[in-house]
């Protein structure tokens, strides 16, 4: 260190008189003033006030678990042995509030009120089962599809030594409920059903990059699953997922990806479906009235202590059902008033005349 | 470099991380993915070989420096010229000089700036230059085993079937420098670390500063809390294991059927790995990095680089920075630290009139009516001049007894040319004024003085010289002048000299006492000069009673003292002298300076007691309201013990004395010491070994807790440098042992002011500003995976995407906090001066300490808090505004990292007081290179070609942009900053720090001009100014006739300088060299012809 530079004569080892060596940078030297904090304080308490979004969506949950003919098939599904047969109930139940939409276009055939399963004290989020999957077989590598990712443990191979499509404990779990929501009128008029968009309830990325579909040449989708086992729960393939669209199934089929966009939380909802607007008595959205909802009861949650939950809401411009940031918000402002109030104070009585800043 | 890595895991950081590596290859337990660790792991090992590789090539360096003297084996005899360092223990064999004398100077070893005299036995000094003759010497030497006491050396030689002792003064120790020596050979009795001086310089212990010892305490304390974290979670998996997990094995298999517990088991050392970031690997590295970064600013400070010598300051040790900002205890060398080593002569007193006036260039003495002038004496009084060549009867009289009374030799190799040699500095002063006035000292012989008065040559008949001593004070001259007249001529301390005044003095003794206080006010060494004239009847009586006692057996000393008592009496006073000892430059303001920031000065030095008081007076150090000057220099144990017990509230400086009696106070009554010397203001320790000085330090640093800086510039200060936790060294000298063991090395004393008050208080505040934020930082980021852990089921999930955990405190927040811990400064340099009380919070430990360690670790509790729940309140039951899932894992591990990377950049702005263009670059930077990176990592390309390690594809897109989310990031900031901001409001409002203060002075006023350097006068007092470099001996030298001169030796030109002129040498000596104009001395080699009179320093040719 300070070694001479190839200067020479008296001064070879004089440091630069840079303002970086000697410390001398300009620089910007902020202090929390009277002057600066005060205005601050006073001006984010009305900011948040104008950030507290006043208009909150409309929700309504429903829990089927054991509700209405539903308890017969959460008996039944306690019983392994019966996991296979199929089970059908019906919940009933009434809207006090049309689910109104009013900023959407009406050109885009898509309302603004969703439809979602919700689960609770489901553990999406453990460690070990949200690893338990392996993207790269569901991008659609084919060498990924017959020798899936050790992370699948312990859902890689079937008892006949088949490699499972898709692997995993997360895509093995896949919620198989499906639901037929109708709509009785006002009074008990005849049910019409609800007609619901199954398709587009993904994020783009997922639907077109994440999970693509393997392919082999011409082959179709079943002749390249040839050769892997379905997942030990399921109770079709993954490339007869959805008889009515070709196009989705394989990895790419919708409820699959919502599915596997594991959830943050134990109680989380999951789009299912959304409110297509096209035909009467729709197009404003989901009138007040009595509804009901068919349910295919697959999915068991008595092992977990978990119930199982249809959610209707709408969004606004900040997003869906928050009950929680317009109080924070609120909250805050007052809290950021009142602080200042007493900053103020405090500084009257103690700061501005400046004694204390003597010596 | 496979080597490298090995020493490197031995640290017990590397190691720790070593094992979480292992841990994460173990399957079961991996919760985070390899890289994680491996990057930074690497990434720090990379950096810390970097440095380790150029420490490496340094310390090279420096042993190839050493490499000349690593041959030196014990037995080796060994030629050594004019100006070389003694660099072994030698037993002298011959020298050049008559009698086998050699001069050594050993200010190195014990602060003394005489000259010395050693002689070699009369049968080894025949051997002569006789290279052969030498390499046939065969004898063997017998003494005592190494050991530290620079003052005996016990042993015999054996030579030719003969025994001769030997003591210390036949050796020359390591240490020394050969003076007004030719060349001599010398037998190597000890060599490397068992020289007298290496055996005074202590153990080299490897420095740690308290920060990096808190540290490690805190470190400690974090790995217990770690192991408490987990051993809740683990506790908690249990639980959940039990109660939830076994109900959801048709989801999840257990793995190999393990039971809960087993799996709690693991969860323990799954959350060791996911909670190791509050011990970040990168802490170490990144203070490394600071402290470095701060040693540079040392190193090119341009304010600390000293252009006389071409010296800039240099940071050796780069480990110790922060601990400048705390010193409390400076302990100094007096000779050549505090003092330039040179005299001058400033002002006198003659017969009731005070001359010599500080003044500029302009009004200088023209002493061209002297063509014996010396022309670089500078004086500014034309007074004097002028009573000088009016004839002034006292005035006359006040300079021959300068011309006459002394013990100086002088040369003259060409007509009107010459040199004085004088043995103490202090008498060339004296000489060198009186020769300008008018009164030359021209040459002696034993018995006879020959001067020239005012252009007549004269010659006086020296009859007698009574020589100095410790206990005399005075030295006085016997003459008889051309005219046949006997003069006494008497020169010393005050004191001594106005006890044996004449009666008819009493007036001019009150005018002169007053010159006196007001020369001793000043700092400056005083000497009273008296005279009377002796009846030739009663000397001839007197000489023959002196020639008596002089031959006499027992008792002589005693009554030679009698006789000199009896003819010292009824003088005339003629007036005082005043000699500067010309202090370093901005000596006293730099003292008064680091008393103002409650740093404690002590000297210590080998010098003594009269020189070390004088300059503690010159120096400020002591001031004349310190009216209890309390003197410790009991001559036993006891006495000493008595004295320490006795004095109730001293207020001064304390004078062990002697060294003997000092040894064992400190090993019976150190406490007692100790007490004492920190109830005083200043303490001043004189006649103190180096390995004492090394004790003193050690003395405080036990029994004080206390932060210790020693400076010092010779060897004698090597022991004490290494002993205390900052050893500094003088640089640009002759002497390199105290900067090759000293920590910071600068040219310049007043240097230390800016090394401690600029950058020691900003290394330290630097330095405590990064590890609070970095803790802060830290543990926020990791509180967050805790509380997560409440919500899936203890098993390890983490918050966080892993490659922000990979790059969190490599990338996103390294570069911020970096830039603040080198480029933060709460005030600037001019304002630190101004305001020295700026220094004592580093003293008092303030800025980092458990307590604020603590305080930060609550803060980071609160934040990781608002930074968890405010996410989950806004999001786990949302969707994104097309109704889409945005409560997602994924989403919401997104969500929570850019809040956090929000919080904790805003947090540093709060921390940060100094925004230059590179802070403010780096902050926002960090903040785009965060996106910049994420969005990279989220992109469809990098997840088709990995899609196990980029699993995040499209959250950022998908989620940022959602109001909601910027909405909950917006309020996670508010919330963490809120309290930040009101706390230190309120504080700076009720009870701000002086920090506080002093930066809203520094807000409103442009900086203050920075202190003049006025020379500080003091008010007049009631003490004697006496100080006198000078040893006993002398006048038996200049009178034994020992130095006849002898023929001139056939030599080359300038050989005298053989040692200066090699580029080991800076030409800036610390020898006790004498310049009249105060100007460095030997700066040009003139061709001197070496005389008999080699004892003395040689004033030749001072430099221009």
């Amino acid at each position: 260190m300070g070694e001479a530079k190839g200067k020479s004569g008296p001064s070879a080892r004089r440091p630069d008189n840079s303002a970086f060596k000697q410390q001398r940078l300009p620089a910007w030297s902020p202090m929390l003033t009277a002057n600066t904090v005060l205005p601050f304080f006073y001006f984010m308490g009305p900011f948040c006030v104008l950030l507290s979004p006043f208009d909150s969506p409309l929700s309504f949950q429903l829990d089927y678990t054991k509700a209405g003919s539903c308890d017969e098939c959460f008996e039944m599904r306690k019983n392994v042995s019966k996991a296979a047969l199929n089970c059908f109930c019906k919940v009933e139940f009434r809207i006090e509030k049309a689910f109104k939409v009013t900023n959407a276009p009406l050109k885009q055939l898509r309302g603004d009120v969703f439809f979602y399963y919700g689960l609770q004290n489901f553990h999406q989020n453990l460690r070990r089962y949200m690893d338990s999957r392996d993207d790269g077989q569901m991008v659609g590598r084919t060498t990924n599809l017959k020798n899936p990712s050790t992370y699948c443990e312990p859902f890689i191979k079937d008892q006949k030594g088949l490699p499972i499509a898709p692997c995993g404990a997360v895509a093995n779990s896949v919620f198989n409920d499906s639901f037929t929501l109708s709509y009785h009128g006002g009074s008990s008029g005849p049910a019409v059903p609800v007609p619901l968009l199954r398709q587009g309830i993904t994020w783009y990325t997922d639907k077109n990059i994440k999970y693509r579909n393997p392919k082999d040449g011409n082959m179709t989708l079943a002749q390249v699953f040839q050769g892997t086992a379905q997942p030990r729960y399921w109770q079709k393939p993954a490339y007869e997922l959805d008889p009515r669209d070709p196009a989705n199934n394989g990895f790419i089929n919708d409820d699959l990806i919502v599915w596997m966009r594991e959830a943050a939380f134990p109680n989380f909802k999951k789009l299912y479906g959304v409110l297509y607007r096209a035909k009467k008595p729709f197009i404003k959205g989901l009138p007040a009235g009595n509804y009901s909802v068919d349910v295919s009861y697959n999915f068991p949650v008595q092992h977990f202590r978990g119930r199982k939950q249809v959610v209707l809401t709408t969004v606004t411009w900040f997003g869906g059902q928050n009950h929680f940031l317009p109080i924070a918000y609120l909250i805050t402002s007052c809290l950021t008033l009142l602080v200042a109030v007493v900053l103020t104070v405090a500084w009257c009585k103690f700061g501005k005349n400046g004694r204390n800043m003597e010596e | 470099m496979p080597l490298n890595l090995f020493e490197q895991f031995q640290r017990i950081a590397n190691a720790y991380f070593l094992f979480l590596l292992v841990l994460q290859v173990i399957p079961q337990i991996s919760s985070l993915s390899w890289f994680t660790t491996v990057v930074p792991l690497v990434l720090v090992l990379t950096v810390t070989a970097a440095k380790d590789a150029t420490d490496d090539i340094v310390s090279k360096r420096v042993f190839f420096l050493c490499g000349k003297w690593m041959n030196v084996q014990v037995g080796d005899i060994i030629k050594l010229e004019n100006n070389q360092f003694v660099t072994a223990d030698l037993m002298l064999l011959s020298s050049s000089e008559p009698l086998n004398l050699v001069y050594i100077e050993t200010a190195e070893l014990d602060g003394e700036t005489n000259l010395k005299v050693r002689q070699a036995l009369t049968v080894t000094g025949d051997l002569g230059e006789d290279v052969e003759k030498l390499a046939d010497f065969n004898g063997e030497v017998r003494c005592e085993p190494p050991n530290n006491r620079l003052d005996r050396f016990m042993g015999t030689l054996t030579y030719a079937g003969q025994k001769y002792p030997l003591d210390n003064e036949k050796v020359l120790l390591r240490g020394c420098t050969l003076r007004n020596t030719q060349w001599c050979f010398g037998l190597v009795l000890f060599g490397g670390p068992e020289t007298k001086l290496m055996q005074n310089c202590g153990k080299t212990t490897f420095k740690r500063t308290s920060i990096d010892r808190l540290m490690n305490v805190l470190v400690l304390c974090i790995f217990g809390f770690l192991a408490f974290m987990c051993t809740v979670l683990a506790i908690g998996n249990c639980f959940w294991e039990l109660n939830e997990g076994s109900n959801f094995t048709a989801f999840l298999p257990r793995q190999d059927g393990n039971e809960a517990t087993f799996s709690a088991f693991l969860a323990f050392w799954s959350y060791v790995i996911i909670l190791n970031t509050v011990v970040p690997i990168s802490l170490y590295v990144s203070v490394e990095i600071i402290r470095l970064g701060n040693s540079f600013y040392i190193d090119w400070d341009g304010k600390m680089y000293h252009a006389a010598n071409d010296t800039p300051a240099e940071a050796r040790t780069t480990t110790l920075n922060e601990e400048l900002g705390q010193i409390q205890y400076v302990f100094s060398d007096k000779t050549g630290t505090l003092t330039q080593n040179i005299m001058t002569f400033n002002k006198c007193s003659v017969n009731g009139k005070s001359y010599g006036e500080s003044g500029n260039d302009q009004n200088k003495v023209d002493f061209s009516f002297n063509s014996l002038a010396d022309p670089r004496f500078v004086f500014h009084d034309h007074s004097l001049v002028e009573a000088v060549k009016l004839e002034n009867p006292e005035v006359h009289a006040f300079f021959r007894l300068l011309a006459l009374c002394h013990t100086v030799m002088a040369e003259e190799k060409r007509e009107g040319e010459l040199f004085y040699l004088a043995q103490s500095p202090d008498e060339g002063a004296l000489v060198t004024a009186a020769r300008n006035f008018g009164f030359v000292f021209r040459s002696r012989t034993p018995d006879s003085v020959s001067i020239v008065e005012m252009g007549r040559q004269r010659s006086y008949e020296l009859l007698a010289i009574l020589d100095f001593n410790n206990v005399r004070k005075r030295m006085s001259v016997i003459v008889r002048s051309p005219e046949g007249k006997l003069s006494l001529y008497c020169k010393g301390a005050d004191t001594i000299i106005y006890e044996r005044l004449h009666r008819s003095c009493s007036k001019l003794m009150d005018v002169t006492t007053e010159h006196l206080n007001e020369f001793a006010g000043e700092g400056l060494r005083t000497l009273a000069l008296a005279y009377k004239d002796l009846d030739e009847e009663y000397f001839n009586g007197w000489k023959r009673r002196h020639h008596e006692v002089s031959t006499s057996l027992d008792g002589r000393e005693g009554k030679l003292d009698e006789l000199y008592e009896e003819i010292e009496k009824d003088l005339l006073l003629l007036g005082a002298t005043a000699v500067e000892d010309k202090l370093q430059d901005g000596v006293p303001q730099t003292i008064e300076l680091l008393s103002k920031a409650h740093i404690k000065i002590w000297v210590l030095t080998g010098d003594k007691q009269e020189t070390a008081e004088n300059i503690g007076y010159s120096c400020n150090l002591l001031r004349e309201e310190m009216n209890e000057v309390f003197v410790v220099s009991g001559n036993s144990p006891e006495d000493v013990r008595q004295e320490l017990r006795s004095e109730v509230s001293p207020i001064g400086k304390c004078f062990p004395s002697h060294p003997i009696h000092f040894f064992v106070l400190i090993r019976g009554s150190e406490l007692a010491f100790l007490r004492l010397a920190c109830l005083c203001k200043a303490v001043i320790c004189c006649r103190v070994t180096p390995l004492q000085k090394a004790q003193v330090v050690e003395l405080v640093k036990k029994h004080k807790q206390a932060v210790t800086l020693a400076i010092g510039d010779g060897a004698n200060d090597v022991s004490m440098i290494k002993a205390a936790h900052i050893g500094v060294g003088i640089s640009g000298q002759e002497g390199m042992q105290a900067v090759l063991s000293s920590d910071y090395s600068f040219a310049q004393f007043r240097f230390l002011q800016r090394l401690l008050l600029v950058h020691g208080r900003w290394s330290y505040l630097r330095m405590c500003k990064f590890l609070r934020y970095f803790f802060y930082k830290n543990f926020t980021f990791t509180f967050v995976h805790f509380w997560y852990a409440f919500f899936c089921g203890f098993s390890a999930q983490t918050v966080y995407d892993e490659w922000f955990i990979t790059l969190y405190n490599l990338v996103y927040t390294a570069l911020p906090v970096l830039g603040m811990s080198l480029f933060d400064q709460d005030v600037n340099d001019a304002w630190s001066f101004q305001h020295p009380q700026l220094y004592v919070p580093g003293q008092l430990n303030l800025y980092f300490s458990k307590k604020a360690f603590f305080k930060c670790a609550l803060h980071s509790c609160y934040s990781s808090l608002v930074l968890f729940f405010i996410p989950y309140a806004a999001v786990h039951d949302t969707v994104r505004d097309d109704g889409k899932d945005v409560a997602d894992y994924q989403s919401f591990a997104l969500l929570t990292q850019t809040c956090l990377l929000f919080a904790v950049t805003i947090q540093l702005g709060f921390e940060m007081s100094y925004w230059t263009a590179v802070n403010t670059f780096f902050v926002l930077g960090s903040l785009a290179m965060y996106f910049a990176v994420t969005f990279t990592m989220y992109s469809d390309g990098m997840f088709l070609t990995l899609p196990s390690a980029f699993p995040f594809i499209g959250t950022g897109r998908n989620s940022l942009n959602q109001p909601n989310i910027w909405l909950t990031i917006l309020l996670t900031s508010i919330l963490c900053v809120l309290p930040v901001v009101t706390y230190r409001f309120l504080f700076i409002q009720l009870c701000p720090t002086i920090n506080d203060k002093v930066q809203v002075r520094q807000a409103k006023a442009t900086p203050p001009p920075p202190p003049r350097r006025t020379r500080i006068r003091r008010t007049s007092s009631r003490r004697s100014g006496y100080a006198f470099s000078h040893a006993q001996g002398y006048g038996d030298l200049v009178t034994s006739g020992r130095f006849l001169r002898r023929p001139a030796l056939p030599r080359s030109s300038g050989f005298s300088h053989a040692g200066r002129t090699t580029t080991s040498f800076s030409p800036m000596g610390r020898s006790a060299g004498y310049s009249p104009t105060g100007r460095p001395q030997n700066a040009k080699v003139s061709d001197v012809e070496v005389t008999s009179l080699q004892m003395y320093k040689t004033i030749r040719d001072p430099a221009l």
